[in-house]
């Protein structure tokens, strides 16, 4: 009986969830269908953005995001690495790593704007630009990054270290061919998570890229992303609910074209090297 | 075989100069006053002994004595442990393992290492094989075809696994895969192998396939196994190591040539474990 109940309110639970979940997808989709035609996805906004297309927009937000991945990928696996396989787990350098990166992984991402403003914009005089944008964004994912990985890393079973290192074998090709691809799965979602993160990112890029909706002619360009753009239509310019919407909808689908790719990336670099029987 | 004595070892209290040896007591490891310690606590201390080439030397006592602790040392795997620290003498082939020119990946090599729950890696069983040739510089396909069936057959796996080598070296059953993890530390031609009570973790049948395939490979190989299974070390080894706790520190009791041991100890510690009156 007990059982019963609990079932149900599981499912209920459940249930709830995809319901709202369905529910934003589908108004996103609905509302936003309407809008979208090739002449959208192509042409430059006008009138603030309640006419025209996002063109320029669709452009800065990739240029942003792959200056983000650019800095953060290596920075990021690298230190994760470092964290999980080459430092000593106990030593203070290494936890009180660790508690600053919990502690900016938590921090919330205006704090972050704030910083790039003054830092990349201000002190580095890099100006309102996609290149101030793109290294805040990357501030932001770093962290999450670090220790999605790291957490990966760490969850692969010792007996591999173990029997590598009683091969004689250097740590680094144990890393590329056996605890890198086991751990891929969860590298992977931790990229994800801080793509996710960053595209949805829309305090931190009023400050450091702006909000000029123009076709940035290069990276020192001020660049409007498009949650900065979703945000500005729906808040300040009078009958751009339309507009706003089919910007909901092409940035849904650009996450997830963007997840698509990494993960099946992964899977063809990392992956597949390994086998999870067991 | 030699019929000259061998030279007792003063620092164990029983005595190896009972009965014949059982095979060329060539010491192959001159282990001098070892001791083991991590963070700063002793779990292993004062162990002097020899292992004699082509020989297989048992080590038994009860849990925490220590011997896994003394095993992971004669190939400075005790390295990768933190806190821990090694100090005493170890000679193998003429050189100090804890000499600064020692390079350990390359003792490594020749000191190849079994674990007790098997490990092989999450690839297919070629490649288990494979990437250890690689890594040490075997680049010759057909050479190293050849060494893969060596290893294999000299661990009765050939013929098993020859038509799958692309699958999963984890969808092997316990005792092949602990099979498999012989034949990847033989690959790399080593001459001497240590095992962690590599029977313990399968059931009776693989273990008595492993033990059966230890015995074969004894001679050609100096095997140092840490067992719980006293009849196991009495059916295998011709030397034991008898280790046991006093005062929470790992001590050597007693060395020497297996039957003796087990029937004749010396000390009477040996003769109340060997018999199963304590322990």
């Amino acid at each position: 009986m007990i059982d019963r109940s609990f079932t149900i309110f599981i499912w209920l639970m459940a249930g709830m969830v995809l319901f709202a979940f369905g529910w934003l997808i589908s108004d996103v989709v609905i509302q936003g269908a309407s809008k979208l035609s090739w002449q959208f996805l192509t042409d430059e906004p006008t009138r603030s953005g309640r006419e025209g297309g996002i063109y320029p927009i669709i452009v800065s937000t990739l240029l942003i995001l792959m200056i983000a991945l650019v800095v953060v990928l290596p920075l990021g696996l690298g230190s994760a690495i470092w964290l999980a396989e080459f430092s000593r787990k106990s030593s203070r350098r290494v936890r009180t790593t660790r508690l600053i990166l919990d502690v900016l992984a938590g921090v919330p991402s205006i704090v972050f704007g704030l910083f790039g403003y003054a830092f990349f914009c201000g002190f580095l005089e890099l100006g309102f630009s996609i290149l101030s944008g793109g290294l805040t964004l990357a501030c932001m994912m770093l962290p999450i990054l670090i220790r999605t990985t790291e957490a990966g890393l760490s969850a692969v079973p010792q007996d591999w270290r173990k029997a590598g290192a009683a091969l004689g074998m250097s740590r680094t090709t144990l890393l590329w061919q056996v605890l890198l691809p086991y751990a891929s799965p969860a590298i992977t979602a931790g990229l994800l998570l801080s793509i996710g993160r960053a595209t949805a990112e829309t305090a931190a890029l009023i400050f450091t890229s702006g909000y000029v909706d123009r076709m940035p002619e290069s990276l020192n360009d001020s660049g409007r992303a498009l949650a900065v753009h979703i945000y500005d239509l729906s808040m300040n310019v009078v009958g751009g609910d339309k507009a706003s919407y089919g910007s909901a909808l092409v940035l849904i689908v650009m996450v997830v074209i963007i997840n698509l790719s990494a993960s099946t990336l992964s899977e063809f670099w990392l992956e597949k090297k390994v086998s999870r029987l067991k | 075989m030699s019929n000259s004595p061998v030279k007792g070892n003063a620092y164990t209290l029983g005595s190896i100069e009972q009965g014949e040896p059982c095979c060329d007591p060539i010491p192959h490891f001159s282990i001098n006053n070892l001791a083991v310690s991590y963070h700063n606590e002793t779990v292993l201390s004062n162990v002097s002994l020899e292992v004699y080439k082509g020989c297989i030397t048992a080590l038994i006592g009860p849990s925490g004595c220590g011997k896994s602790s003394f095993l992971t040392a004669l190939n400075r795997l005790s390295d990768m442990v933190a806190g821990a620290e090694v100090s005493g003498d170890i000679v193998f082939e003429g050189e100090n393992i804890f000499d600064a020119s020692i390079d350990v990946r390359a003792l490594r090599t020749k000191v190849g290492m079994i674990f007790q729950k098997p490990n092989p890696f999450p690839l297919s069983i070629r490649k288990n094989l494979e990437l250890p040739l690689k890594e040490h510089g075997v680049r010759n396909k057909s050479e190293i075809e050849s060494k893969i069936f060596d290893a294999l057959q000299s661990v009765g796996l050939w013929d098993e696994v020859k038509d799958r080598l692309q699958s999963s070296a984890l969808s092997l059953s316990g005792g092949q895969q602990q099979r498999l993890c012989i034949a990847r530390a033989l690959i790399l031609e080593p001459s001497v192998l240590l095992m962690d009570e590599p029977c313990s973790a399968l059931d009776p049948i693989s273990s008595g396939i492993v033990e059966e395939m230890i015995q074969r490979l004894a001679g050609r190989y100096t095997i140092i196994i840490v067992t719980h299974n006293l009849a196991q070390a009495r059916r295998i080894a011709n030397y034991a190591a008898f280790f046991w706790m006093k005062e929470r520190v790992g001590k050597l009791i007693e060395f020497g040539q297996c039957r003796p041991l087990f029937e004749s100890p010396q000390h009477s510690l040996t003769a109340a474990y060997v018999s199963g009156e304590m322990g």
